[in-house]
């Protein structure tokens, strides 16, 4: 038995088995081969190759039918290892250059790498990663440290770090834990790891080294302590902990459909964040009081040709009823415009993060936007229904967005639909220059929803899939701060609500800061909202006002972190934990 | 040995998608099949190597096959590149 320490980032208890996941690139060890160990260094290449093709067939197999074309790349990436000049080359160097099967996928990875990126085409840029990508899948299967995508049996995930993509392919169901060697409460996989409610464990030094594929782990993501192969006695300790862990969530969920208000009575909404039919059970369950928003990009991005009128209308009557009486609020399509290249006829972006993408998109696509809205539309007569628009940067588009949905309002009113007025209608504040006027845009709407997700990137000139800036993504920057202090009192000036819907508005660290702020809602991943509800419950809005005083005079944070943690501690709160 | 000039149709060129097909259905085959643009020739087959010849719509490449079945797996593969693929 071991025991190893780092910081609990995502409370809860968890037993199993360790899954070793490796990123980055991986060592390899180059080695002369003696020729008469080629035949057998050849055999070693192909059943590893076979059984990465295995793999991606049993990934295959797991992925539900609607998102079968998008993923229909898989095939591409089965034939790659299939292919015929890849064997042949690397064969060769086994064979002629006596070469072991690890250093000679790297040579024949190389020698395509070279070959595509000089064609300079940036969709073969793109096949390059897969290409690596998949020789590296074929690498750890030679190594037998087969590194699947899909855990086939329930597992806890111990990594060096995990990317955004790494942890997008982790299925909520079959992991039970994440351990990573670094990160920190704000980190990526804690975050990721709290709105699944899933216990996590970063910064464990060493520990990919120190556990072994298979090792029983046992995980405490509030303490941070994790237990390597455990003795009898320690585990059932840890059973008795994690009842208690199961007790206090159930506690939660029991006030969870109570609403949040804080000890001096001010009352702020909490929302869910949803995308899918399948999460209004769930959401309804944690208490969401409505929808805060409903990401309404998945009809469009799981399937080739666009979704028609009625198909949108069928599924957002379905959300619209499913949260009657209370409220959903749509926002418009979000996405960039390299997903209809096709139908819409749109050139390649550099940089699509800036280029043609949601009302952008929208707005040069009329037909196409009000296809969107005259689905919403229709779907408001069954409940209670907002409208906001995504990436508002200046007065203009906003009008324009309004022009059109006045439109399809009009034409449905024609068509003899029983519409009493116009829903009410928001701007998404995400570009920083929409808050520089947020005063004038918050003329225009009926509310403001800050999207601290994009607010934060735009504003801080950070792409957070971009590992090498990634961790300068930081919520609690002063100036991000400023933003939303200044989006928050344009808003209240106009007499109209300030709602969030970034990750932020779900961290529990950030919510006695944005109650101080003023927000009027908050909107959050299902799982996170018992205890956003609870920790609210336990706030002073006149004493959350002067910690935002207190915060806005730091100039880092860093400093801005300290306090936070300090003012939890005084409180007798725990920023981590879901209870008190 | 069977060939025939076909124009690339499809709007992407010969992408990972459409060289898939083009692999599956060379795989089909007991001939040989081979794709040549310019001076250069690939098998069907190898879909790494089709995609290195980077061919754009509209771009003239040549379907070369031999042995059994070679003038059907032309046939089938002209039918495929000089269409829209999905």
């Amino acid at each position: 038995m071991k025991k190893l320490k780092g910081i609990g980032v995502s409370p809860g208890v968890a037993i199993g088995p360790a899954y070793i996941f490796l990123t980055g690139r991986i060592k390899i060890t180059r080695r002369i081969l003696k020729p008469d160990e080629v035949s057998r260094e050849l055999k070693r290449f192909h059943r590893a190759l076979e059984e990465t093709i295995r793999d991606l067939e049993e990934v295959k197999k797991h992925i539900p039918s609607e998102m079968a074309q998008p993923l229909s790349i898989i095939d591409a990436h089965i034939l790659m290892l299939k292919d015929p000049s890849l064997i042949r080359e690397t064969e060769k160097y086994i064979r002629e250059s006596f070469m072991n099967a690890e250093w000679a996928l790297r040579k024949v990875l190389s020698r395509y790498r070279q070959i595509f990126l000089s064609l300079g085409d940036f969709y073969l840029r793109e096949r390059v990663h897969d290409l690596e990508h998949l020789i590296d899948k074929v690498i750890l299967a030679l190594q037998g440290q087969n590194n699947q995508t899909v855990l086939k049996e329930p597992a806890i995930i111990v990594a060096h770090d995990l990317s955004p993509a790494d942890t997008a392919r982790l299925r909520p169901d079959t992991t039970q834990a994440f351990v990573t060697e670094v990160g920190s409460r704000t980190s990526h996989t804690a975050i990721v790891a709290r709105s699944l409610g899933i216990p996590a464990v970063v910064a464990v030094k060493g520990v990919t080294e120190k556990v072994n594929p298979g090792d029983l782990l046992i995980v405490d993501g509030l303490s941070g302590e994790v237990i390597v192969n455990p003795t009898q006695e320690v585990i059932e300790e840890f059973l008795d902990r994690r009842i208690e862990c199961q007790e206090r969530r159930a506690h939660l969920s029991r006030f969870a459909k109570e609403p949040a208000q804080t000890l001096d009575g001010r009352r702020v909404a909490v929302r869910a964040n949803i995308e899918l039919l399948d999460e209004i059970p769930l959401a309804l369950e944690f208490g969401a009081e409505g929808v805060g928003l409903y990401r309404t990009e998945y009809l469009y991005v799981t399937r080739k040709d666009l979704p028609s009128e009625e198909e949108l209308y069928a599924t957002y009557r379905q959300v619209v009823e499913g949260f009657r009486p209370e409220m959903v609020t749509f926002r418009t399509l979000d996405i960039g415009g390299d997903k209809f290249a096709e139908e819409l006829e749109l050139p390649e972006e550099i940089n699509p993060a800036l280029g043609v993408r949601a009302i952008r998109l929208c707005l040069k696509n009329p037909a196409f936007f009000k296809t969107q809205l005259r689905a919403i539309l229709r779907a408001s007569i069954y409940g209670k229904v907002r409208i906001m628009f995504p990436m508002i940067s200046g007065l203009n588009e906003l009008h324009q967005a309004k022009e059109f949905l006045k439109e399809a309002f009009e034409e449905l009113r024609e068509e003899g639909l029983e519409l009493q007025e116009l829903p009410a209608l928001g701007a998404m504040i995400e570009v920083p220059s929409a808050v520089a006027i947020a005063d004038l845009l918050a003329r225009e709407v009926d509310f403001f929803s800050i999207g601290t997700n994009d607010l934060i990137q735009y504003a801080l000139a950070i792409d957070r899939g971009n590992e090498e800036v990634a961790h300068l993504y930081e919520p609690l920057h002063p100036a991000i701060l400023r933003l939303i202090k200044q989006t928050v009192e344009a808003g209240h000036q106009a007499g109209i609500q300030v709602a969030m819907c970034g990750e932020m508005a779900g961290e529990l660290f950030c919510i006695p800061l944005l109650i101080g702020f003023g927000l009027d809602e908050l909107s959050m991943n299902p799982q996170a909202i018992p205890a956003v509800k609870n920790i609210i419950r336990h706030l002073s809005y006149k004493e959350c006002q002067e910690l935002v005083e207190e915060v806005l005079n730091l100039p880092a944070p860093e400093e801005i972190r300290l306090l936070l943690l300090e003012w939890f501690e005084k409180r007798g709160l725990s920023p981590f934990w879901n209870f008190l | 040995m069977v060939h025939q000039k076909v124009i690339i149709q499809n709007d992407l060129g010969l992408h990972a998608r459409p060289a898939a097909r083009l692999a599956e259905i060379a795989r089909r085959f007991k001939a040989k099949i081979y794709l040549k643009k310019g001076s250069r020739q690939v098998e069907a087959e190898s879909i790494l190597d089709v995609l290195a010849l980077a061919c754009t719509k509209g771009s003239e490449v040549e379907i070369w096959a031999e042995g059994e079945e070679a003038e059907e797996a032309v046939l089938e593969i002209a039918r495929l590149l000089s269409q829209q693929i999905v």
